[in-house]
């Protein structure tokens, strides 16, 4: 059975930016864990003859003309920044010292 | 910053094999983004270009651009590859600021074209053929701007800001398998790979692959491994190679540092490296993460792709001449050598030239005007000759004129330089400077009468039979009707009326 670790779990957390505590990790260790194992049980009633899904619509090439539609504004675009500067998003440092 | 010590290229290759991966990222020319209807023009206001789908923000819904699709398509035909019958879309996860969704739209293990090749030619002639692993769809990232740090670079910076316009933008990767075998050649083909690659795109209309504008980028994977070893050596990953010359110098400079590290007894670490115009050298970036890293996942919110079969043979009948044939041929059909090609081709001018035949001038006219009197005006103004306001069709009037005696060549070089100044076309530049050549026999012969009378003693030379004295007669005759005269004419009648036989 395809299972998921403390380790995982924490290295997923850092991927993801999520601070988790010591406990919170063995608490979503065990409950992630279950949850895949839940999961799993579907691929034991699928057989060869079911191909795995993405989408539950059989739809393919749903497709957009080249046109040009009107954008936000600027200052739409920017409404829900937390910082802007000379009309453009403000983030912190991205590479810290080194 | 330590400085890399680099073994001689000759010692690199005496030691080992070099193999190389080239990644080319090609932004397309759509009208509008990969996913969302918005613009991809170029230098706009920033953050004017964006809207719910291409910043990410919750509830929108990504429809895919059909020209987008089509383009994917294409490069993949030309490319050789195999099409795919179906295939998805799928994240790639990562933060970093230049992607407001935190996620890029990419395609993972189903790769719209896959499993082809490209015949590059080399300067000596030789073919060498590139095989293709693949060309996916995916989308372009926002632009950084670092503030705070020494010349706009990252490192050092307080904060950064980022403008969303080009995120979206659709981009083709398209990966070559390792291009083994090219030895010593490898910075070569690297370099040839993309020429030929840009020469493709251009010809199949999908992007004007301006590499300096960063419509076309390229990475340069390169690995070493001892001659006789099948497997192998850890790769680098210099990023963001910006021309074809880059492309050349990053791959050697890789293949002598690796070279240095490797016979030094160390180990090369899978690393991604920055390229540096200034010197050639490449430095250390991130250490790659890992793939699974990326934790792609098929894109829930758009649907397969599957190209009707009828569709991609239609799009294979109206493939374009490949660029390598079309100048083998236009090669033999202007008689020029394989140096003169080159030039033309660095030039940028093939298409002007065609288009300058095509508009009636003969080739080696619209070549002579090309190479000569506008590449140099385009290299005095720093523009690219396609950017100059002058069109083939002017050109090839030009040379109409000339051909039929109302211009010599001196009085041609200043109708042009009346039509890059704006002056308007060719004939009325001529009219507005009266350029005309004095084709008025009565004028003509007055001047030339004038000219015998002021230099009696070259007149009597020429009588006494000394012909060659006849050009500074010529000259003074060109002079006095400002160059607008028939210099053949002039000759004919200096000798005519001297009773000296040309």
């Amino acid at each position: 059975m395809p299972g998921i670790t403390r380790e995982e779990v924490a290295h997923l957390a850092r991927l993801a930016r999520l601070e988790l505590k010591g406990e919170e990790l063995d608490h979503f260790a065990g409950q992630l864990d279950d949850i895949i194992g839940a999961v799993a049980r579907v691929s034991e009633v699928a057989d060869q003859d079911v191909p795995p899904t993405s989408h539950p619509l059989p739809l393919t090439n749903v497709m957009r003309a080249d046109e040009v539609r009107p954008s936000l504004t600027p200052a739409q675009a920017l409404s829900g920044a937390p910082a802007q500067e000379q009309q453009r998003f403000k983030v912190p440092q991205i590479l810290g010292e080194d | 910053m330590t400085v890399t010590d680099l073994v001689s290229y000759e010692d690199a290759l005496a030691s080992y094999d070099p193999v190389m991966g080239l990644e080319v990222h090609v932004e397309l020319g759509t009208k509008t983004k990969m996913f969302c209807g918005c613009s991809t023009e170029l230098k706009q206001d920033a953050n004017s270009q964006t809207c719910p789908v291409c910043l990410g923000l919750p509830g929108a819904l990504p429809v895919v651009n059909e020209i987008g699709v089509e383009s994917a398509i294409k490069i993949g035909l030309a490319l050789n590859c195999e099409i795919a019958e179906w295939c998805r879309f799928a994240r790639k996860n990562y933060f970093y600021p230049d992607m407001p969704k935190n996620f890029q739209t990419s395609q993972y293990d189903e790769p719209i074209a896959f499993n082809g090749y490209l015949d590059v030619q080399l300067e000596d002639g030789e073919i060498f053929r590139v095989q293709i692993e693949r060309a996916h769809m995916e989308e372009d990232t926002g632009k950084s701007t670092h503030v705070g740090g020494a010349t706009g670079r990252i490192h050092g910076a307080s904060h950064s800001l980022l403008d969303y316009n080009r995120a979206g933008i659709p981009l083709i990767e398209i990966v070559t398998k390792p291009i083994e075998g090219a030895g010593a050649r490898a910075p070569e083909v690297a370099k040839a790979y993309v020429a030929e690659l840009r020469e493709l795109i251009k010809a199949l209309g999908v992007s004007e692959a301006r590499m300096e504008m960063g419509q076309m980028r390229c990475d340069v994977n390169l690995s070493l491994r001892p001659h006789g070893r099948e497997e192998f050596g850890t790769r680098s990953e210099t990023k963001n190679v910006n021309s074809l010359r880059s492309v050349e110098r990053a791959a050697r400079y890789e293949v002598q540092r690796h070279a240095a590290v490797l016979s030094s007894g160390g180990t090369i670490v899978q690393e991604t490296r920055h390229f540096h115009e200034e010197d050639g050298s490449t430095t250390a970036g991130r250490i790659k993460d890992n793939a699974e890293d990326y934790r792609y996942f098929p894109e829930p919110d758009l649907v397969p792709v599957a190209p009707a079969r009828d569709w991609v043979e239609e799009l294979r009948k109206g493939l374009p001449e490949l660029p390598r044939l079309r100048r083998a041929r236009l090669k033999e059909d202007w008689g020029v050598n394989e140096h003169d090609m080159q030039s033309i081709l660095n030039a940028g001018a093939v298409d002007l030239i065609v288009a300058t035949t095509e508009a009636g001038a003969p080739s080696d006219q619209a070549r002579k005007w090309w190479m000569g009197e506008l590449a140099r005006n385009a290299n005095e103004t720093g523009r690219g000759l396609d950017e100059l306001p002058i069109t083939p069709a002017q050109v090839a009037r030009v040379a109409a004129l000339v051909a039929a005696g109302d211009l010599n060549d001196k009085l041609a070089r200043q109708v042009i330089e009346g039509v890059l100044a704006g002056e308007g076309d060719p004939d009325t530049v001529v009219e507005k400077r009266g350029l005309k050549v004095v084709s008025d026999e009565g004028a003509l012969s007055t001047a030339v009468d004038e000219a015998i009378a002021g230099n009696a003693a070259i007149a009597d030379k020429i009588r006494a039979g000394k012909v060659a004295a006849a050009g500074a007669l010529v000259g003074a005759v060109m002079k006095a009707t400002r160059g607008q005269a028939d210099a053949a004419r002039v000759r004919e009648l200096i000798l005519e009326k001297l009773g000296a036989e040309g």
